[in-house]
C-alpha cells in the first residue's frame, strides 16, 4: 500500500467541481430549450473534468499544470437526420445557439433510413470509483513525492523524469425520452524513468485510488532496473523466447480491441473476419470486456446511455462474441451490449474495459524457467503493419535484459519487433495473474505478464 | 478578451509572479465524414477558455479555466502562482528566459473561402459523390471520406507588455478505399493517409484536390494490390513519394531537433534524442545536397506550422536545421535558447488549446527542393523501388532506428515503373539513411504536407506540423523487413 501523504491542502482539484444536480440542471435546460425548436428528439451530454499534473525531469519539476473544463454536447434528431454540436459555454443564449447548430448540421444531410429513435430510461449497476483522497491531492503533495523520488535518483547517481497526476471527472447523459445516466470517478498516475548514463528503466502505475500505489517503490524499482541496464550488449536479431512484463503485454494486445467491434467486422477491417468461432489463439487465452471488474475504470453506460454488459470475447483461444452498439445490433439481429460511441459516428462501438485471464506464474518464475530469452520491461511506438494478420512493429525500451539458465545475466540493446499478435497469442507458455497495467500505447487494461516463445525481433538499434 | 488577460496578469503579479503570460483561445471545429455512402460523423465543437503560465520562486506553474468571469480568471491566475511555488519545492536551478521584445499586433492567416460560411450541403455532396465513385470499383469493400475545418482565435498577453491576436483557418480533406480479399486487407488513400492533406487554408484546399478524378484511381489501386507481387526483401535503391518523405522528415529530423527532448525533459514519455549538444555544427547529418529548415513564416507556405508569433510571444522565424548536410540548429524556446549559445528563442512554443501549456513543437520542418525533374529521377534509376503514401511508422525513443511501410510500391527497372508491389516497407538508421540521399526533385514537385496528429507532452497534446518535401532517392536502404518472418 501507499505511503502517499495526507493532503496538505484541500486542493482546488476538488473544490471547483459542480454537484451532480447542477449537471442535471444544465442538461434539463437544454431539453427545455430544444422543445421550442424543430428537434424531435434531443440527447445531452454534460462532462466536467478537473485535472492536475506535475512533470519532472533532470531531478526537478519543470512543468506543473492544472485544468478545469465543462462541456455540453447536444445531439438533435429531426426528420430522420441527426448531428451533434458541442460547446463549453453554458449561458442560455449559447446553449440555444448550440441546439440550433446541431439542427442546422442535421438538416444539411440526406435522410438516414437506418437511424434509430433515441433510447428510453435504463437501469444501471452502480460502480464506486470516486476516492476523495485522490481528488484532494494538492500540488504540494505531488511536489513532495516527486522531490523524494528525485532525491533517491541523486543519491544513486541517476537522473529521474516522470509525472505525478491526479484528477476527477463526472458526466451526465440525459435525453428527451427520460433517460438519465450519471457517473464520476477519480484518477491518479505516477510514472518514472530513471537514467544511469545512457541506460534507463521505467515504472508506472495508475488507479482511481492514489493510495493503491507507492511512488517511492516505483522510483526504487525503476532505479534498480536502470542500474541493471548499463553496459547493454548487442545481440543478433531473430526469434527469442520473451518474458513480457504486464505493461509490454498491454501495449501490444491493446491493438486488438477494435477488432471485436461488430461494425469493424461489417466493414471488413477486423482481423476476426472469417475467424469467429475458430481456434485462433492458444487455449490459455481468454478475454472479456468487463467495466465492472474491480481493477477497471469507466462509466457503466455507453455513448447513447445503454448499460454496459460483461461480454466474453475470447474463450480458451476461440473468439466467441462481438460487442454491439444499438445500430450494429439491429443490423446483425443481436442485442446491444452497451459499447456504442456517442452518435453520430462511423466506427460504431469498441470494448474499452478488456480483462485478460491470467495464470499462476510470475515474472520471477518465468525467468527461472527460461534457458535463454529476453525480459522486456516496456514497448514503444507500436504501429500496425498488417491489419489482417495483425502484424505489429515497435521497439523495446527502458530495460531489455538477457535471461540465461534461469537468471537475468545482463542488459541488451533495444530491438525492433515485427510480430503477429495472432501468432503471439498462440505461443504463450506461461501467464501471471492479471493486474491493472499502465503503458503508453493502449488505454489501461487488466492483463498478465506472459512468457512467449519465438517472438520475432527484426533489427537492433544503437543503444 | 484583453480585459480578461489583464485581469489574469495583474492577479499573477500581485501574488508574486516574476513573469506571466496568458492565452485566451476560442476554437471552432467542424467534422464531416462518410462511410460506404452514408454520412458518418457530422459535428461541430466550440471551446473558449484561458490558460496562464507564471514564473514564481524561480519555477513554473500553469492553470486554465473556462470560467471567464473576473473571479474565475483571478482564481485561475492565483492557482497558477500557487502551483509554481509548489514546483519550487523540487527545483534544481532558476528558470532563465532569453530576452524578447514586447509586440502589439494582430494577424490573420490568409484564406479565400471561409469553410464555416459555405453551406454544409456543398462539402457533404462532394464527399458522398467521391464515396460513390470509389464504391463503383469491384473489390472495394470499405470507402471513407472526411473533411475537417478549424478556426482558432488566440489573444496572447504577457507581463513584458505583448498583446498579440492571431486568427488561423485550417482545413483538411481526404478519401480512402479499402479492399478485403482472401487473407488480406489493402488500402489506398488520397491525397495522403490518415485524413488526407491539411493546411492553413480555407475551403480552397478542398477545391484544389480534385477528389472526383482521384477517387476511382485509388479504388482501382486498392483492389489491384491483392494481385500485385510482394515487395522483395533486399538492400537497394529507394525513391520516396513526397508525402511519405514528409513523414520521414517529421520522425527522423523534426523530433530529434526538439531541444526539450535533447535536454531530457521528455525522457519519461516522448523520449530523448541522439542529437546531443556536442553534435551541433559537427554532425554530418545527411548528404551534401540535403538542406532542411524549420520555417514558421508565411513566406514558406500555408502549412500547419505557419504563424506570425509562437505561443510564447516570439515572432515566426526560419532556422537552418541541416545545411549542405551538416547539422546546424535545434528548435528552442526562451528557456532553452541559451543552452545552445543562442541569445534568442527560435520561436517554436505551441499549444493545442487554452487548457494546455505551450511546449517546444515543430513548425514547418521542410526539406528544401533539389534540382531533379521527377521523370528524370525515375529514368535515371536502373533498379529501385518507389514507395508512396504512409501505412505505418515507428522509430525508437532516441530517433536512431526507424521502420516505415507504405500503401503502395512500384518496381523500377531500367528507368521505368514496371510493376506494382504490395506491402512495401523500409527501415534504417537515421543518419545513415539521410547520408545516402543522392537526388531530390525540384520545386515543381514540392508540397508542404500537413501532419495533423503529432502527439507530445503530458498531458498529451496533439499538434499540426508542416513538412515540405519533393520525391527523393536513397541508396543502400534495407527494404521489405516489416514482412520478413525469419
Amino acid at each position: 500500500m501507499s505511503s502517499a501523504p495526507k493532503s496538505k491542502k484541500a486542493s482546488a482539484v476538488a473544490c471547483e467541481f459542480l454537484p451532480e444536480r447542477e449537471l442535471r440542471r444544465i442538461a434539463d435546460a437544454v431539453l427545455r430549450l430544444a422543445k421550442s425548436t424543430a428537434a424531435e428528439e434531443t440527447e445531452v451530454h454534460v462532462d466536467e473534468v478537473a485535472n492536475a499534473l506535475t512533470r519532472f525531469a533532470n531531478n526537478a519539476i519543470h512543468q506543473n499544470v492544472a485544468e478545469h473544463g465543462l462541456t455540453v454536447s447536444i445531439r438533435t434528431v429531426t426528420d430522420g437526420r441527426t448531428a451533434r454540436a458541442t460547446t463549453n459555454r453554458i449561458d442560455e443564449d449559447s446553449l440555444r445557439a448550440t441546439i440550433e447548430a446541431s439542427l442546422s448540421l442535421a438538416h444539411s444531410q440526406p435522410k438516414n433510413p437506418r437511424l434509430l429513435p433515441i433510447p428510453g430510461k435504463q437501469r444501471y449497476r452502480r460502480v464506486n470509483r470516486f476516492i476523495k483522497q485522490t481528488a484532494a491531492l494538492s500540488a504540494e503533495d505531488r511536489a513532495d513525492a516527486v522531490r523524494c523520488a528525485c532525491d533517491l535518483a541523486v543519491k544513486k547517481g541517476q537522473v529521474a523524469a516522470g509525472i505525478f497526476s491526479n484528477g476527477q471527472s463526472q458526466s451526465a447523459l440525459v435525453n428527451s425520452r427520460g433517460l438519465f445516466a450519471a457517473y464520476r470517478e477519480t484518477h491518479s498516475e505516477f510514472s518514472i524513468t530513471m537514467q544511469e548514463g545512457s541506460a534507463a528503466s521505467w515504472a508506472k502505475a495508475n488507479s482511481a485510488n492514489v493510495r493503491a500505489f507507492d511512488p517511492q517503490k516505483l522510483a526504487a524499482r525503476a532505479g534498480e532496473k536502470a542500474h541493471l541496464a548499463v553496459n547493454a550488449r548487442e545481440l543478433a536479431p531473430g526469434r527469442y523466447t520473451v518474458i513480457l512484463e504486464p505493461a509490454a503485454v498491454l501495449d501490444l494486445v491493446g491493438f486488438l480491441f477494435y477488432d471485436f467491434s461488430a461494425t469493424a467486422l461489417a466493414d471488413k477491417r477486423s482481423c476476426l473476419n472469417e475467424r469467429m468461432g475458430k481456434q485462433l489463439f492458444g487455449q490459455n487465452i481468454s478475454i472479456t470486456d468487463d467495466v465492472y471488474h474491480p481493477l477497471q475504470q469507466g462509466a457503466p453506460f455507453d455513448g447513447e446511455g445503454v448499460p454496459r454488459q460483461r461480454v466474453v470475447l475470447v474463450d480458451r483461444g476461440i473468439p466467441r462474441n462481438l460487442i454491439y452498439s444499438r445500430a450494429a445490433a439491429k443490423a446483425a439481429h443481436k442485442q446491444p451490449t452497451g459499447h456504442g460511441f456517442a452518435l453520430p459516428n462511423e466506427y460504431g462501438e469498441a470494448p474499452m474495459n478488456l480483462v485478460f485471464g491470467g495464470g499462476d506464474s510470475s515474472v520471477e518464475k518465468m525467468v527461472a524457467s527460461t534457458e535463454r530469452g529476453l525480459l522486456v520491461t516496456r514497448l514503444w511506438y507500436i504501429r500496425e503493419v498488417d491489419p489482417y494478420e495483425k502484424v505489429m512493429t515497435g521497439m523495446t525500451r527502458d530495460g531489455l535484459f538477457l535471461v540465461e539458465n534461469g537468471q537475468v545475466t545482463g542488459a541488451v540493446r533495444n530491438f525492433r519487433f515485427n510480430q503477429s499478435l495472432i501468432e503471439m497469442l498462440k505461443n504463450v507458455e506461461l501467464l501471471s495473474p492479471a493486474v491493472r497495467a499502465a503503458g503508453e500505447e493502449a488505454f489501461e487494461m487488466v492483463v498478465p505478464a506472459m512468457k512467449v516463445r519465438a517472438f520475432h525481433f527484426s533489427e537492433v538499434t544503437k543503444f | 478578451m484583453w480585459d480578461l488577460c489583464t485581469n489574469a496578469l495583474d492577479t499573477a503579479q500581485l501574488r508574486g509572479a516574476a513573469y506571466a503570460d496568458v492565452r485566451v483561445m476560442h476554437l471552432r471545429q467542424r467534422d464531416l465524414t462518410t462511410k460506404n455512402g452514408q454520412v458518418g460523423t457530422l459535428s461541430q465543437n466550440e471551446s473558449i477558455g484561458l490558460g496562464i503560465r507564471v514564473l514564481a520562486d524561480g519555477a513554473w506553474g500553469f492553470a486554465s479555466t473556462d470560467r471567464l468571469t473576473r473571479d474565475g480568471v483571478a482564481a485561475c491566475a492565483a492557482r497558477a502562482v500557487s502551483i509554481a511555488k509548489a514546483s519550487a519545492l523540487a527545483k534544481r536551478s532558476e528558470v532563465v528566459l532569453a530576452p524578447e521584445q514586447a509586440y502589439i499586433d494582430s494577424w490573420q492567416s490568409p484564406f479565400r473561402k471561409d469553410p464555416f460560411e459555405i453551406p454544409l450541403e456543398t462539402p457533404l455532396a462532394l464527399l458522398l459523390a467521391a464515396d460513390a465513385e470509389m464504391r463503383r470499383v469491384k473489390g472495394v469493400t470499405l470507402t471513407e471520406t472526411d473533411m475537417q475545418f478549424r478556426k482558432i482565435d488566440s489573444w496572447f498577453a504577457s507581463s513584458i507588455g505583448s498583446r498579440i491576436h492571431q486568427r488561423k483557418m485550417i482545413s483538411g480533406c481526404g478519401i480512402a478505399a479499402t479492399s478485403f480479399q482472401g487473407q488480406e486487407i489493402q488500402k489506398r488513400s488520397y491525397p495522403n493517409s490518415f485524413g488526407g492533406q491539411h493546411a492553413l487554408q480555407g475551403y480552397e484546399l478542398v477545391d484544389s484536390l480534385d477528389l472526383m478524378r482521384n477517387a476511382p484511381i485509388i479504388a482501382e489501386e486498392a483492389a489491384a494490390l491483392h494481385s500485385a507481387s510482394q515487395c522483395p526483401e533486399k538492400i537497394g535503391t529507394l525513391i520516396l513519394g513526397a508525402s511519405q518523405l514528409g513523414l520521414q522528415i517529421h520522425e527522423s529530423i523534426g523530433h530529434p531537433i526538439e531541444l526539450d527532448r535533447v535536454l531530457g525533459q521528455e525522457a519519461n514519455f516522448a523520449g530523448t534524442s541522439f542529437l546531443t549538444l556536442d553534435q551541433l555544427n559537427q554532425l554530418q547529418y545527411a548528404s551534401s545536397i540535403v538542406n532542411v529548415v524549420a520555417d514558421a513564416r508565411l513566406d514558406h507556405g500555408q502549412g500547419l506550422g505557419t504563424f506570425a508569433y509562437d505561443d510564447e510571444g516570439v515572432p515566426a522565424q526560419c532556422t537552418d536545421i541541416i545545411k549542405a548536410g551538416k547539422f546546424r540548429g535545434y528548435l528552442s524556446n526562451r528557456e532553452t535558447a541559451h543552452l545552445v549559445g543562442l541569445d534568442r528563442s527560435s520561436g517554436t512554443m505551441r499549444t493545442e488549446s487554452w487548457n494546455r501549456l505551450p511546449i517546444i513543437r515543430m513548425t514547418n520542418v521542410s526539406l528544401l527542393p533539389g534540382t531533379w525533374d521527377y521523370d528524370d529521377l525515375i529514368a535515371d534509376t536502373n533498379d529501385g523501388i518507389l514507395m508512396e503514401t504512409n501505412r505505418s511508422w515507428s522509430i525508437d525513443d532516441r530517433r536512431y532506428q526507424f521502420q516505415f511501410s507504405t500503401e503502395i510500391g512500384w518496381e523500377i527497372k531500367g528507368g521505368q515503373k514496371v510493376r506494382m508491389l504490395k506491402n512495401p516497407s523500409y527501415s534504417g538508421i537515421t543518419t545513415e539513411f539521410w547520408n545516402s540521399c543522392d537526388a531530390i526533385c525540384k520545386l515543381g514537385h514540392w508540397t508542404l504536407w500537413g501532419t495533423p496528429n503529432c502527439g507530445k507532452g503530458q498531458p498529451m497534446q496533439t499538434m499540426g506540423t508542416g513538412h515540405g518535401a519533393s520525391p527523393a532517392r536513397f541508396h543502400n536502404v534495407r527494404i521489405g523487413t516489416a514482412f520478413s518472418n525469419q
